[in-house]
């Protein structure tokens, strides 16, 4: 009852909370009290009803701006973001930088390193995934592309026949926008008064430039409706036609027909599938230029051509893509069946970076290089930050005392956090900006080793933002380790002096440093599998003679026309040791053939060899070798219908005496007269594929044995000038075979160079991180070591004892290194059929080397401390 | 002699106030500086324009103010005693002779004159 009571006798609860709520608090107290008293006055002389009337107004009547308004107060009302103290670690931080320069230069150096990288890597996979987004319809895109199978295997492809085109208009057209015929990108003549140049571009249908959305700076999207008509990126018309007006001018294209120049586009962006395209002629004109191509007796037969679409707004592309996949067979003659020929769209997003494909299956592509190089940014960046954690923990004993003092005169741990955080992101923010420095030096190199044109996004505020995120990411990781380690310590124990870091202490350091030599060591192993890939690659037979071996491509037939009259001057002029023509370079296969047959063969075989139409001094020009038979002879009338098999066609064959056997080649029969070693023509990493060669009818490509007796240039100079005489109308363009085979390992060079890179950079990172742990450590037992000095130790016996510790890390490292490196480069391999052994000299090689260098940055430290003077060590105190 | 106002002009309410505060025999705070304000004037004030006025004298210089012990009667809250600072009983005395010299300066028969 009585509390009952109280309660009813007391002020209202809801006005009490208002006012303590609103009335600032330096006065609420003796406010809120005067009230009360005279509340409990009025309870007994006008009643409690009365009285908490007269408080209520009494009480709101103070909700005034006066006695709501906070007095300033002379501290921060939150203790970890004050001005003063947010100035004060600033200073002290820059402070502490400038003391101690070399450990400031190896932290800031450090994270600039890691942080290049990584910016350097993002910037590549920023440019790698969006390639090809400078075409507007990039997601209504798509690539014709069929699946084939032979003998079992199911081989992927986007050349498509001729008639496709008008089928998949004709009985799909409501789901295409557009369907576009296209050549490959082929070298043409584009000659305008006496300028003449061999430019690469294009045959395509007139609603291209539309689907492509090309960037039209003169001249419109319908300039290719014409067949004499031609559109020209910038820089070509700006060759042709310097600083004047291209449009409406008439150019000459292969020395052979009259074209008017009806558009000029803005170069495509290098990371387009089109960059290459630097004209774009239309396809009508290819078609006058191949009568043959409407008259073909089975125009469905040879898949010659790309076929580009894009799709309506509204269509499906896996519906579309499912709907078309029976429209080859249903047009192939009965006996092509068999290679169930599944045609699909390649959408445009998934063309370079989701394009290979395996049994009918997609299982990646480049993508693959944007998640590896993507790690090996992130890992070492990670090494950076570590680098960064352990230099800042080793160096906690030397800062303990200013956080004790700190913590004994009032600082919370919060504000020691912040502290912490401070400083990384001061040197994170210097990183960011040596960084930068940093990535504008490479950058050059960069891009030439990874085949990039790639640019510091400078205008693009989401670069500078991601850069400073990412900046105050790595300030975070990185000094997160510290702000939590150093601000845990006991003021009391610090202060005392008798401050020892637990045994435990340097742990997490050590497990910092063995993850560091692991990724380098991984890298490391990886990179030199990489380099055997590729030896091994490069040491198989290539069965000819790439030295001094030039090819030339003819787009008119002057040369082939004069042909023994341009042979016979260069022989005289001593320029060449030999000349040939053929129909595919030596380094490419341009055709392929199912029309073979020979005696005993499994009538259920499919049947696909490259041939190559030859003339009779090929074999000498290349310098094939015979395994048996003879080369094509003049001597012979009737090797006009011989051919010359390789090995592995031979054995394809099954046949055991190949030479004298009779090859029925589309009803005609050729006779076998020899058999060659293998070439490799396609990729060194790949199986060689039967290949058949016979006499040219009219080959496109001119092979050269420049004269090993003279120098090449002469030699050249030499062979332009009878080129020139009879075929005035090219410019002379040749290529070296030996370059054009480099070019096969583009691809694995480039990882190889790009890990090396990386590699080189974690381990430095890595090293510098280590030298600085090991010079605070050598500090640190400074003392020790004089006694140990004092008492008879010698150099190597303080040496052994400091570098012990970190040679045991490293072996750690290696032991966790080893399997992972061989897990993940087996699996690396297994994309090539032919690949090296992953040896056990490799990891040794590799272990051996790290330990070596391990040794080298420790021992510096090491046998510096171990060479002291005891006297000075011991009376430093 | 005229006499140059340099201090801070004190409003009617305020100079009231400051005279309750001075005329306390006892220690004065809120409660009771209003109750005799009340009790004086025969006015009736709120009790917040009493505080507004105490703290701002006391924000002027004429007032000083400190707490109290805690009280049982208050809900244990403490009271803001207030006492006339120096500058403060200055500011009452020369108000005083402003008035006393004005008082003295009225021509004599003229108040009888107003008062009939």
């Amino acid at each position: 009852m009585k509390d009952q009571n109280e309660n009813i006798k007391a002020p209202p609860k809801w006005v009490d909370l208002i006012l303590e709520k609103c009335i600032a608090p330096h006065l609420l107290e003796d406010l809120q009290g005067d009230l009360y008293e005279v509340f409990y006055n009025n309870l007994t002389t006008v009643g409690v009803a009365k009285a908490k009337w007269k408080y209520t107004l009494s009480a709101l009547m103070h909700l005034t701006p006066y006695f709501l308004k906070r007095r300033a107060s002379n501290y921060s009302s939150s203790p970890l973001f004050s001005y003063d103290m947010l100035k004060n670690y600033f200073k002290i931080a820059f402070r502490t930088l400038a003391k101690n320069k070399g450990y400031s230069f190896i932290n800031i150096v450090g994270l600039a390193m890691g942080m290049g990288v990584a910016m350097l890597i993002g910037l590549w996979i920023y440019d790698e995934i969006s390639y090809d987004k400078y075409h507007k319809n990039y997601d209504r895109i798509a690539q014709i592309m069929q699946h084939q199978t032979r003998n079992g295997e199911i081989g992927t492809q986007t050349s498509a026949p001729y008639p496709l085109a008008s089928e998949l208009r004709s009985k799909y057209g409501s789901d295409f926008k557009h369907v576009i015929l296209s050549t490959w990108t082929n070298e043409h003549i584009l000659t305008y008064g006496d300028k003449k140049f061999t430019k690469t571009g294009n045959n395509m249908e007139s609603s291209a430039p539309e689907m492509l959305t090309l960037k039209m700076l003169k001249g419109t999207w319908a300039g290719l409706k014409d067949p004499y008509s031609i559109m020209l990126s910038e820089s070509v018309a700006k060759t042709l036609f310097g600083d004047a007006d291209a449009m409406d001018q008439v150019i000459k294209m292969d020395n052979q027909y009259n074209v008017k120049v009806t558009g000029v586009y803005e170069d495509l962006p290098y990371n387009s599938t089109f960059r290459q395209m630097t004209f774009l002629a239309p396809w009508s004109l290819y078609e006058i230029s191949q009568p043959g191509l409407k008259t073909m007796e089975d125009p469905w037969r040879p898949n010659n051509f790309q076929i580009f679409v894009q799709l309506t707004d509204h269509a499906d592309i896996d519906k579309v893509s499912a709907k078309i996949k029976d429209v080859k067979k249903k047009n192939i003659r009965q006996e092509q069946l068999k290679f169930n020929p599944d045609v699909f769209l390649n959408p445009m997003s998934k063309w370079y970076l989701y394009s290979t494909f395996k049994n009918g299956h997609r299982i990646g592509g480049r993508i693959e290089n944007v998640w590896l190089f993507g790690m090996i940014g992130a890992f070492v960046l990670l090494l950076a930050c570590i680098n960064f954690m352990n230099l800042s923990t080793a160096r906690s004993e030397k800062r303990s005392r200013e956080v004790g003092i700190r913590k004994a005169v009032g600082s919370l741990r919060g504000q020691l956090v912040t502290q912490f955080f401070s400083e990384s992101l001061l040197v994170a923010g210097f990183a960011f900006i040596v960084a930068v420095f940093l990535v504008m030096l490479i950058m050059p190199y960069f891009n030439d080793v990874a085949d990039k044109k790639l640019a510091m996004l400078w205008t693009n505020p989401v670069f500078w933002l991601l850069g400073i995120c990412f900046s105050i990411l790595t300030a975070i990781i990185a000094g997160s380790y510290p702000a939590i380690y150093l601000s845990s310590f006991q003021p009391i124990k610090v202060l005392k002096g008798a401050y020892k870091a637990g045994r435990f202490a340097a742990v997490p350091r050590k497990a910092l440093v063995v993850v560091q030599f692991t990724v380098s060591i991984v890298l490391i192993i990886g990179t030199i599998v990489v380099f055997r890939q590729i030896q091994f690659a490069k040491n198989r037979p290539v069965g000819y003679n790439r030295d001094g071996l030039l090819t030339i491509s003819l787009s008119t037939p002057d040369i082939h026309n004069h042909f023994e009259a341009v042979r016979n001057e260069l022989l005289e002029s001593k320029a060449i040791a030999e000349m040939a023509e053929s129909s595919s370079p030596p380094t490419n296969s341009w055709s392929s053939t199912s029309g073979l047959d020979w005696k005993g063969k499994d009538p259920s075989l499919s049947v696909d060899f490259q041939y190559n139409e030859v003339s009779h001094q090929y074999g000498k020009t290349i310098g094939w070798q015979f395994m048996g038979g003879r080369d094509f002879s003049k001597d012979f009338a009737t090797d006009s219908s011989a051919v010359i098999l390789n090995e592995t066609a031979a054995k394809f064959m099954g046949l055991k005496d190949p030479v004298g056997e009779t090859v029925t080649w589309f009803t005609i029969p050729y006779k076998v007269i020899g058999v060659v070693k293998d070439m490799i023509i396609d990729s060194p990493y790949e199986p060689n594929r039967p290949l058949i060669y016979n006499l040219a009818k009219d080959p496109g490509i001119i092979n050269i044995k420049i004269n090993p007796g003279i120098s090449t240039s002469a030699a050249l100079a030499k062979i332009e000038a009878v080129f020139k005489k009879y075929n005035p109308g090219s410019p002379f363009q040749y290529h070296f075979t030996d370059e054009d085979y480099a070019r096969k390992f583009y691809d694995e060079v480039r990882i190889a160079k790009l890990t090396t890179f990386f590699s080189i950079l974690a381990v430095m990172i890595s090293c510098l991180g280590l030298f600085g742990v090991a010079s605070f450590i050598a500090e640190q037992r400074t003392k020790e070591i004089g006694v140990r000095k004092v008492l008879g130790a010698t150099i190597v016996n303080v040496w052994g004892m400091l570098s012990g510790d970190f040679v045991f890390l490293v072996l750690l490292a290696f032991i966790i290194a080893t399997p992972v490196s061989y897990y993940f480069l087996h699996n690396w391999l297994q994309k090539y059929e032919y690949k090296t052994e992953i040896s056990w000299w490799i990891f040794a090689v590799t272990g051996l080397g790290t330990l070596l260098i391990t040794l080298l940055t420790v021992s510096f430290q090491a046998i510096k401390a171990a060479m002291m003077n005891p006297i000075k060590s011991l009376r430093s105190e | 002699m005229i006499l140059v106002m340099k201090r801070t002009f004190l409003g009617e309410f305020e100079e009231v106030v400051l005279l309750v505060v001075a005329a306390c025999t006892e220690q004065a705070y809120g409660v009771t500086i209003w109750e005799s304000i009340q009790r004086y004037t025969g006015r009736t004030v709120t009790m917040s324009a009493v505080h507004a006025t105490l703290y701002r004298l006391e924000d002027k210089g004429f007032l000083s103010s400190e707490m109290g012990g805690a009280t049982a009667e208050r809900g244990g809250r403490r009271k803001r005693f207030f006492k006339v600072t120096a500058y403060g009983s200055k500011a009452l005395l020369e108000i005083q002779q402003i008035r006393q010299e004005l008082w003295q300066a009225i021509p004599s028969g003229r108040l009888q004159l107003i008062q009939s």
